[in-house]
């Protein structure tokens, strides 16, 4: 057998395992839009741990972060250095967040708006923002799925049919089980992650140079400036750190995938430990960063940095080993891109089409048109996927600008009383215009600080003015009066 | 809806100040510890002190609810 095949039969075989096990978790549960979307919210530790970690490790920390520590160095420390703050953010956020989606019955993070701000259009717009930032994010993971494919079959299977079948399974258990089968996938793609990340991180270093240290103080007299900000960019320095840091690590959890699979959660506590344990495993993402700065001595000419980490093991392990790393990768897009095409037709079907355009519509065709919608949208990203590639990273960032802007309205909504409808609207709106503006004419970072802190800023202070400007409807989620247990999905 | 105490607050500012606000005090290369360079050394150890802050914040939290649920106890 040809290390081709080895490596193409291994991937196969555990994307059909991985896949397998998605359809699997459906085993005896009746799948209603509750089930569907948040798992009956009867996650424990175990559970909302994998989901949320199977969520968070997605392509870009396997093939971007070494990718950016192999071609810029010093600042995809950013990574490392969000990476806990996120989970310090998240402890004081999501059992609130969940506080709230228990006792409203919210499915959705436009449920949220819709019941904190009484407000259908701001939930609309909210859900908006949401599926369109959405889109670009599934793009990468096929993207990156489609560079696994190729590398690891040696260039013998193109990019476009690898990405249709692998995405044509994930749009099916997505479609039959719903977020239950995705966190039960994330075991099979945790292990494989965790166990390649290990190796790969701990071998590659020790193979050239003899280990980690020897590694570093080799790269130390060959290229002092890459392992310092601003590595070998002009402007990534110190401001953007820390203007870069705050932003993701601050807004992580305003990407509406992160934010419902808090409701999946049997408690608010188990938010709280997964936010106390979380940090220990981004271990691995240093790991994955060694590997990315041994390429950078070892293989100085790649034309994508992307490639960095699967050339690195293409060049160094035997051919089923390639295969391992691969299907871990290919696993690793196809859970991400999971959930972001279940909450992005959730939130379509939910919080965009009902109540703009059928408001009469029951819980059950809503939970059918979201099916639907994980099909059509699946399709839309795949298409996107082959046809254009090469705006990727831009649609990218302006997604995460998009998002980060909802979050004076969720962190003012819980913690402020005197935050109004009218404020959060034009905040996001001003926030939004602001990070699109200063992305589209190249002006990112705006005197060395991160675009879409900038826009934040101004998203917080426009909110803050308005809102003082403006009578107060609702004061708070403890004015608002709970939906009985009896009403499922009766959010409004 | 219960708030974060101001305690839990302030344990959770600890990582924000050790890895964000002082960057230019640890972004160098030497002195190398453990064989990584000095930023890559500071990260990777706050990664396993940030557990250890947010650990001291969920007891805190714990206890404060704890307190509360007794509190109401007594007055039925």
């Amino acid at each position: 057998m040809t290390p081709r095949i080895i490596a193409l039969a291994i991937i196969a075989g555990i994307v059909a395992a991985g896949s397998l096990i998605g359809f699997l978790a459906r085993f005896r549960r009746t799948m209603d839009l509750e089930q569907w979307t948040v798992g009956g919210r009867g996650f424990g530790l175990v559970l909302v741990w994998l989901l949320m970690a199977g969520e968070i490790y997605t392509t870009f920390t396997f093939l971007g972060a070494s990718g950016w520590a192999y071609s810029r160095g010093a600042p995809i420390l950013f990574n490392l250095g969000q990476a806990p703050l996120i989970y310090v953010t998240s402890f004081y956020i999501l059992p609130l967040i969940w506080e709230a989606g228990r006792r409203h019955k919210l499915q959705t993070q436009a449920d949220f708006f819709q019941v904190r701000f009484g407000s259908t259009f701001l939930a609309a717009f909210v859900a908006l923002i949401g599926v369109v930032s959405l889109i670009p994010y599934v793009q990468l993971q096929l993207t990156g799925l489609g560079l696994i494919v190729e590398t690891a079959s040696f260039g013998g299977i193109s990019r476009a049919p690898a990405m249709i079948v692998a995405f044509g399974l994930v749009a099916a258990f997505v479609f039959v089980s719903g977020v239950r089968g995705v966190a039960w996938v994330s075991i099979v793609k945790d292990l494989l992650l965790l166990t390649a990340a290990l190796v790969i991180g701990i071998a590659v270093p020790h193979i050239y140079f003899g280990g980690v240290g020897p590694m570093f103080t080799a790269l130390a007299h060959a290229r002092p400036a890459h392992l310092v900000m601003p590595g070998t960019t002009k402007n990534l320095g110190h401001a953007w750190y820390v203007s870069t840091v705050l932003l993701t690590s601050l807004t992580f959890y305003m990407w509406p995938h992160y934010f419902a699979a808090s409701f999946t959660a049997r408690s608010g506590r188990i938010l709280r430990r997964n936010a106390v344990l979380m940090p220990l495993y981004s271990v691995t993402t240093a790991l994955v960063l060694f590997v990315g700065l041994s390429a950078v001595l070892v293989l100085p000419n790649l034309s994508n940095g992307d490639l960095a980490l699967l050339a690195m093991v293409r060049k160094t392990f035997p051919a089923w080993f390639l295969g391992i790393v691969g299907g871990a990768g290919a696993l690793t897009a196809m859970v991400a891109a999971a959930i972001q095409l279940l909450t992005g037709a959730t939130l379509y079907a939910k919080n965009l089409f009902r109540p703009i355009l059928a408001p009469a519509m029951s819980d059950e065709k809503v939970a059918t048109l979201a099916k639907i919608m994980v099909l059509v949208l699946t399709l839309g990203a795949v298409l996107l996927a082959i046809y254009s590639s090469l705006t990727l990273v831009s649609l990218l960032l302006m997604g995460f600008a998009g998002i980060s802007q909802l979050f004076p309205g969720v962190v003012l909504g819980l913690f402020s009383k005197r935050v109004t409808t009218s404020g959060v609207f034009a905040g996001m709106t001003t926030g939004i215009a602001i990070a699109l503006f200063l992305m589209l004419t190249g002006r990112d970072p705006y005197y060395g600080v991160n675009a879409g802190f900038v826009a934040l800023c101004c998203n917080f202070l426009v909110t803050a003015t308005i809102s003082l400007l403006t009578r107060v409807k609702v004061g708070g989620f403890d004015e608002i009066p709970d939906v009985p247990a009896s009403q499922p999905g009766a959010a409004y | 809806m219960k708030r974060p105490s101001i305690g839990a607050i302030l344990l959770g500012l600890i990582p924000f100040a050790a890895v964000c606000f002082s960057v230019s005090l640890w972004d160098r290369v030497y002195p190398m510890i453990l064989g990584l360079p000095f930023n890559f050394f500071w990260l990777i150890s706050w990664l396993l002190l940030t557990p250890l802050c947010m650990w001291g914040a969920y007891r805190l939290e714990e206890s404060g609810a704890a307190k509360i649920l007794s509190k109401k106890g007594r007055a039925d």
